[in-house]
């Protein structure tokens, strides 16, 4: 990593610091939904305990990647300090590297309350290894929700990114069974859940923490996602490029 | 004289509306130049294309005999932000330490921010800065990669006196020091007092190029002042206005003009004829370029 990229990092990461109404965003309504949801019905039961923990742990991520990144760069965006680094010697790969890493850190942080909660108040089990492993998870399944959240940011104003991130945000997230197991929603959202990107993404969790074999339907629907957003990004950042070329 | 940023017969298209209109520019080494023209004439739209921020429609953009998109070669300017785009999360001393990191000849940034009269303030948040220390932190950051040539963009809009003069100060070293320094300003007096060449650009063209003496000779305008009651009906008048009795004419020809005044039978008083300032040569020269099309 550039020592360039890494001073983008600290000085990004700071600014998120000093306004930390995002990282407390993202961490708190996982942490709810967890006491909510989990500690009350599946608490008990250490199998499907880990399942839920994991599946909030997911729930907290995607709200960093999409909202917590669209609108951060939407906003960037609007601001006239956003040309004026245009003018340094530097390419857009340090901010750009900055940015991932920063929300990479936010998603990090934001399971934290919900690894507590779930440690102290239900029957959840893991080994470290299989700890480390679901982080690793989560990153790889928060992709395509990092590259939904650029494609946002770069597409519509900061005004528009809440709204539009916001809406995208809880369906993707419940269609998936991230907040309540699909066995107890209608049968439209089951026969829906297999090709929603989180349901992939879940499901990847669940391999790492509890080595439950995934769907193959759904990791490549996840993986179809992962492209359709990188080319929707791309093509929104070209697009974005393009007013200053 | 080394040419540190040239056009060479720039134009700069936005969809239907034409910017620039094939410029040809040289900046030397050690000049200070002052950019003049009305909003919209196409001052901003030649600075974002020296500094990499835009590619001509046409013609070519020159720094330091490279492209000015490429990043190593934008290590050599220095360029002002918007003060109101200043993160305003960071203290003033991370700010710097942030732009200075870019660049691998910097300033150390208390020696900066002491040039700048910032000194104290080096811990304080942007958000609770006033709108004159913004603005001097945002030259500041102009001058901190040690630059050969920097780029103000209205380095003193928003100052109060003092402070503009201090700012002055250190431009005038900064170029004594062998610096090169473009500079905008909706202050006139601020391009004659810190100048040596005026460029003026109108409609996307540069429309005079001297000294601050040689672009108010170009139009060879003069100012020619009496007590009257009323501007009088005579041939060769720019403009006219009436002030506290006197009235002012503005006019190529003032030998001319006093003749026809006396041919008419005028009467006037207190008769003075001198060179005009900056700003009535810059507001001729445009309106000139407003008839013509």
């Amino acid at each position: 990593m550039s020592s360039l990229t890494l001073t983008h990092l600290r000085y990004q990461f700071l600014e998120q610091l000093r306004v930390p109404i995002s990282l407390v965003a993202s961490a708190f309504f996982p942490a709810a939904a967890m006491l909510a949801f989990v500690v009350p019905f599946t608490g008990a039961d250490p199998a499907s305990a880990t399942s839920a923990t994991a599946g909030m742990m997911l729930f907290g991520a995607m709200s960093s990647a999409l909202i917590g990144l669209s609108i951060g760069v939407a906003q960037d965006r609007e601001r006239p300090w956003d040309p004026y680094l245009r003018t340094l010697p530097a390419g857009p790969l340090p901010r750009f590297a900055g940015r991932i890493l920063t929300t990479m850190i936010g998603m990090v942080l934001s399971v934290v309350p919900v690894l507590l909660i779930s440690a102290f108040l239900t029957a959840a089990t893991i080994s470290p290894p299989r700890l480390v492993l679901g982080i690793g998870a989560l990153l790889v399944g928060s992709v395509p929700f990092m590259l939904m959240g650029l494609f946002i940011g770069y597409a519509v104003s900061s005004k528009a990114a809440i709204a539009v991130s916001q809406v995208a945000y809880f369906p993707i997230a419940a269609l998936g069974g991230l907040l309540v197991p699909l066995e107890v929603m209608p049968g439209f959202v089951r026969s829906l859940a297999p090709f929603v990107p989180s349901r992939g993404a879940i499901e990847l969790m669940w391999a790492a923490v509890a080595g439950r074999a995934p769907s193959p339907v759904s990791v490549v629907a996840f993986a179809a996602w992962s492209v359709l957003a990188g080319a929707a990004a791309t093509w929104a950042y070209r697009r974005d490029e393009g007013r200053f070329s | 004289m080394t040419v540190l940023a040239r056009g060479i017969e720039v134009g700069r298209r936005y969809g239907d509306v034409l910017a620039l209109d094939r410029v040809s520019l040289d900046i030397r080494a050690g000049e200070l130049v002052g950019l003049l023209g009305p909003n919209g004439a196409g001052k901003s739209t030649l600075i974002n294309l020296f500094v990499g921020l835009r590619r001509p429609t046409s013609g070519t953009v020159e720094l330091f005999g490279g492209s000015p998109s490429d990043p190593v070669v934008r290590r050599g300017i220095g360029v002002t932000p918007q003060e109101t785009g200043l993160p305003e999360s960071l203290r003033v001393g991370e700010i710097v330490d942030f732009v200075c990191a870019h660049f691998p000849e910097r300033y150390g940034t208390a020696e900066l921010l002491a040039r700048f009269g910032l000194g104290d303030l080096a811990r304080r948040q942007v958000g609770g800065l006033s709108g004159g220390q913004r603005r001097r932190l945002a030259v500041a950051l102009a001058f901190a990669g040690r630059p050969r040539l920097v780029f103000l963009d209205e380095p003193t809009t928003g100052l109060d006196v003092e402070a503009r003069r201090t700012l002055w100060e250190g431009i005038r070293s900064f170029h004594a020091d062998g610096g090169t320094v473009v500079l905008t300003s909706h202050y006139l007096e601020e391009i004659e007092a810190l100048a040596q060449r005026v460029v003026v650009i109108g409609r996307g063209r540069v429309l005079a190029d001297g000294t601050v003496r040689a672009v108010r000779d170009v139009v060879g305008v003069r100012r020619v002042s009496f007590a009257a009651p009323a501007v009088p009906d005579v041939p060769g008048i720019l403009r006219s206005s009436v002030e506290d009795g006197r009235v002012h004419l503005l006019t190529t020809d003032s030998d001319r003009l006093v003749t026809e005044l006396v041919r008419a039978g005028t009467a006037f008083a207190d008769l003075e004829v001198r060179p005009t300032s900056l700003e009535e040569a810059f507001i001729t020269i445009t309106s000139k370029e407003d008839t013509r099309v």
